[in-house]
């Protein structure tokens, strides 16, 4: 059963697309396996990802869903299959390419990792400073605008560990947005979160979906899956075993797994 | 024979110490350059800096100074390199401190947490940009604690050159005791003086560590 659907599903992506199947994905994973020894996680994954599109990607935890994510900045390593960002193909173990997909690609983390020994404008500046090269005082012209943004104007000076979670976590959105990413991964993003601030991150990653920011988000949100993306991965035992549209996956699950885990969820 | 007061036996350890000062400077200097060194190959990846730096630490953290010293003096002359007992001493120490510092920053950098990493490799910054700002500020304020406490270990560490013929606080303090016939005299004197240098480095050492602990 489980393989009679992921053998269906390479043909999914291009039907589940808003944009059509005419414009060049954004990110293409093509067969993908990654390998933790004989412990296979990822078990050939293919997805493109079209610009503008929000992509959710749900499952159990151990289903392989955030390796997945990590493995399109390349934090983790995989075996197998092509990875490209905007035409710029993977290739680990070559610190240019590395460098140079990775200004391409946006990550927020579950923990938030803000430079501690950092002010919060800093850490904003600090990308662009160095790998981009922009001067002192442009960064941080751009980080206060990032931060009026994401509705943190007046703690361009505070230390990161001044800051509530959800105030962190909207700094560590600013400080991917300066780098100008193409596609910006969300990793379990509001998990570490206290209840009442998981809304105002949330809501700053919607004003960034409806602006046409691509989105590839690891999420325990299921509600806020269903509104804000264009397409939902449910990820089970190291594979796609199910695709489509949020409407579609939520409402009416096709295979037993995905029934069960949403059954799972109430 | 001449008579030595308490004065003159201070006076001339005095002198002495200013080498056992040389001594330790010189391989805190040197070894902690080197053991930058080793570190960061070891942090790139360099192709067998993993296993040749822990090899080298193993070496050094493996087998008593003295040898090391022995080896730097009698080991150079075996190949032809005739080294003063100075030089012999400062190469010893230098790398001993090298391997030991290597380790104890290595363990620092270790100490930072993983998605510090993560977070600069996703914004694309080098190997270098990330050891420069963020790694490295963050671990240096972990490290200056154990740092300086070394640098105590050192300090003591130079005692031992004394016995390849380096004239510094030890082997002065035997000279002096050999002369005034007044041994204890003479090394309680010399144990003062060792007192006189690290005390002072174990306490700021221990304020250190106290403010850095109480957040930044």
């Amino acid at each position: 059963m489980a393989i009679e659907t992921t053998a269906a599903t390479p043909t999914a992506p291009a039907a589940g697309t808003p944009a059509g199947s005419a414009t060049a994905p954004i990110v293409r994973i093509q067969g993908l396996r990654k390998r933790y020894g004989t412990n296979e996680v990822l078990k050939g994954i293919d997805l493109d990802v079209a610009p503008g599109e929000v992509v959710a990607i749900i499952g159990k935890s151990g289903s392989g869903k955030s390796t997945l994510l990590r493995c399109i900045n390349g934090l983790e390593v995989f075996q197998e299959g092509a990875l490209s960002v905007q035409g710029l193909p993977l290739a680990h173990g070559q610190p240019k390419a590395m460098r140079e997909l990775r200004q391409h690609v946006g990550m927020i983390f579950q923990n938030f990792n803000l430079f501690p020994h950092l002010s919060v404008g800093r850490n904003v500046m600090l990308a662009p400073t160095l790998v981009k090269q922009r001067d002192g005082a442009a960064a941080a012209e751009q980080a206060r605008r990032l931060l009026a943004r994401v509705g943190l104007a007046e703690k361009f000076d505070a230390r990161p560990d001044q800051l509530s979670g959800g105030q962190q976590q909207r700094v560590a959105i600013a400080r991917a947005l300066a780098m100008e990413p193409a596609v910006l991964l969300c990793d379990e993003i509001t998990s570490a979160l206290d209840p009442e601030l998981v809304g105002e991150v949330l809501r700053v990653v919607e004003s960034l979906a409806a602006e046409g920011m691509t989105l590839l988000m690891v999420t325990h949100e299921m509600n806020f899956a269903r509104k804000v993306s264009d397409r939902v991965v449910f990820m089970h035992a190291g594979r796609i075993h199910e695709m489509g549209p949020p409407a579609q996956l939520f409402g009416a699950p096709a295979t037993p797994e995905l029934q069960q885990f949403l059954a799972a969820l109430h | 024979m001449v008579d030595f007061s308490l004065w003159d036996i201070f006076r001339n350890l005095g002198l002495a110490a200013r080498w056992t000062i040389g001594l330790a400077l010189v391989a805190f200097v040197g070894g902690g350059a080197v053991g930058l060194a080793l570190l960061l190959a070891r942090l790139a990846r360099l192709p067998g800096a993993q296993r040749g730096v822990a090899g080298y630490v193993q070496l050094f953290q493996g087998t008593p100074l003295l040898m090391q010293l022995f080896l730097a003096y009698f080991g150079l002359a075996l190949f032809g390199l005739q080294v003063s007992a100075w030089a012999a001493a400062a190469l010893a120490l230098t790398l001993y401190t090298s391997a030991f510092l290597a380790e104890i920053w290595r363990g620092c950098v270790e100490a930072i947490p993983r998605g510090q990493w993560e977070a600069a490799d996703s914004l694309a910054l080098s190997f270098g940009e990330k050891m420069r700002h963020v790694v490295g500020p963050q671990a240096a304020r972990i490290a200056v604690a154990p740092t300086v406490g070394f640098l105590v270990q050192v300090i003591k560490g130079t005692a031992l050159a004394s016995v390849i013929g380096f004239i510094e606080l030890t082997k002065a303090g035997t000279m002096i005791a050999n002369a005034t016939f007044q041994p204890f005299t003479v090394y309680a004197c010399v144990a003062l003086c060792y007192f006189a240098l690290c005390w002072p480095i174990s306490a700021a050492s221990r304020r250190l560590e106290r403010r850095l602990a109480h957040g930044h």
